[in-house]
């Protein structure tokens, strides 16, 4: 991973000098040795912040929103599943190709820290991975740990190690933890609940949210310039105003809004203070996708129509999607 | 009656029979039409049923349903052009996909979808649009009161 970060400097700092790019949006190394994050670049010698590690979970493609508003040129490091969300962009129009200089980062998988601790770990110092292994250094003492057991959830769910786009890529490709089995699976295990414990489930759920629309703001398929949420008439805007039925109608909307647009990098989820399994609705619809007008994956190319916008003369009825949704 | 004694309502009497409050959104060119034309046949449907027209059933975005209930009702209909029909040409088939993907979420959601229901109702189907409405608000008053998609901070 060192030697991707030196890679990556190194070419950050190249499209610098030579006025390729205007603009680099990478990630900066954080107080601790696993809070990177997200920064953007403009100069050569900035570039030394520049960090790379498997503490850079951040999805970077919803940058590339304020570099196409500034018109400025903008080279961004993608991983595999961080090109899903450029190409969504691209393809509802709101980032401009001309303006995205994408580089395909490898990635073998992102750590979730709060995992690690699980462990009882404490005063960590550095963090290192080799060969699925995690060696964590403490003011303690020094500890291994499976590399499977503190990946991130969303790699859990990993779409393997092919860029989407790409106009560079940085050293070789890295294998990419193996996806777990059934990426619907816990999407069928609530189906098979009664609709009384499905109800009950929910209202749990959604009733942790805090409504900091985090969710939102990361999301690479929320991209609109004024947002429903935004506006303070609008009962759905505060938490402070909220009951049940709001927190369902946000959460509902939220995922109905990037239905067919959702690519399912899992960023929602991931940054959710409240641990609210916000990726659960967003995989139901991708199933209910899946199963109704055929596969779909979104953001895999930036030209084919998104199934809301698209249709067939013999599309399923409505009123077929009580049952139908539930095989 | 005049000089008849006003007397107030009796709290042990039973009381009186749910009322269910349906919400249809109506295209303006076909079931908004049916809609007249029941009643210029004479059909009786029941008075439950709050029409609310809009220029094609691809305008009514999934919000509107959902503040539909939240705001006290108990019932919502969206009656639409026949696949194929529309005045717009495509107009419905969005809706018919939308309304696919909602129902289906809120069934996951755990919320009875018996309360939601989609017809295709032509300008020429008086009778229909009257059987299908006094057979949504019979259902709908079988089911009672929407509790789980209503703000129960509006009920007094």
């Amino acid at each position: 991973m060192q030697k991707i970060a030196a890679l990556m400097r190194q070419k950050a700092q190249e499209l610098l000098s030579s006025g390729q790019v205007q603009q680099v949006a990478a990630w900066r190394k954080g107080q601790l040795a696993y809070d990177n994050a997200p920064a953007v670049f403009t100069s050569p010698e900035a570039c030394a912040d520049l960090v790379y590690d498997e503490f850079c979970p951040a999805n970077l493609s919803k940058y590339l929103l304020a570099a196409t508003k500034k018109k400025l040129k903008t080279a961004v490091f993608l991983k595999p599943c961080d090109t899903y969300g450029v190409n969504q962009l691209l393809k509802d129009n709101r980032v401009q190709r001309e303006y995205v200089y994408a580089i395909g980062t490898p990635c073998q998988g992102m750590l979730d820290i709060k995992k690690i601790r699980a462990h009882g770990l404490k005063g960590i110092t550095r963090i290192t991975v080799s060969e699925g292994v995690v060696q964590v250094e403490t003011v303690y003492g020094t500890q291994n740990l499976p590399q499977r057991d503190v990946l991130l959830d969303k790699c859990l769910q990993c779409k393997g190690n092919a860029y989407m786009i790409a106009d560079t890529e940085i050293g070789e490709k890295l294998a990419t933890p193996e996806p777990r089995g059934d990426a619907f699976a816990a999407v069928k295990r609530i189906e098979a609940l009664p609709p009384e414990e499905r109800f009950k489930f929910w209202q749990q759920e959604l009733s942790k949210c805090i409504r900091c629309n985090a969710c939102r703001d990361i999301c690479p398929a929320c991209s609109c310039e004024q947002c429903i949420f935004d506006n303070p008439a609008a009962p759905v805007a505060g938490k402070a105003f909220a009951d049940p039925v709001e927190e369902n109608m946000f959460h509902l909307i939220r995922a109905y809004h990037v239905a067919g647009r959702c690519v399912g990098c899992g960023e929602c989820a991931r940054v959710c203070p409240q641990g609210v399994k916000l990726g659960l609705l967003n995989l139901k619809f991708m199933k209910d996708i899946n199963t109704f007008y055929g596969p779909y994956q979104a953001g895999s190319d930036a030209t084919t129509p998104a199934p809301q916008v698209t249709f067939t003369q013999g599309d399923v009825e409505p009123s077929a999607a009580g049952q139908k949704g539930r095989s | 009656m005049l000089g008849e004694k006003v007397t107030v309502a009796d709290k042990t009497a039973a009381p009186a029979p749910f009322e269910p409050k349906i919400v249809a959104f109506c295209c303006n060119w076909c079931s908004y039409a049916g809609a007249d034309g029941a009643g210029t046949a004479r059909k009786q449907y029941p008075a439950n049923v709050k029409i609310i027209r809009v220029p094609c059933s691809c305008r009514v975005n999934p919000l509107f349903i959902l503040r539909a209930f939240q705001r006290g009702a108990d019932g919502v209909i969206l009656c639409g052009c026949h696949p194929g029909d529309c005045h717009y040409m495509t107009g419905n088939y969005y809706t018919r996909r939308r309304l696919t993907l909602l129902m289906s979420m809120l069934n996951f959601m755990g919320v009875a979808t018996e309360r939601l229901r989609v017809e295709w109702v032509s300008a020429s189907e008086g009778a229909r649009f009257a059987e299908i409405m006094t057979s949504f608000v019979e259902q709908i008053t079988a089911l009672g009161a929407n509790v789980k998609l209503r703000d129960l901070r509006c009920k007094k």
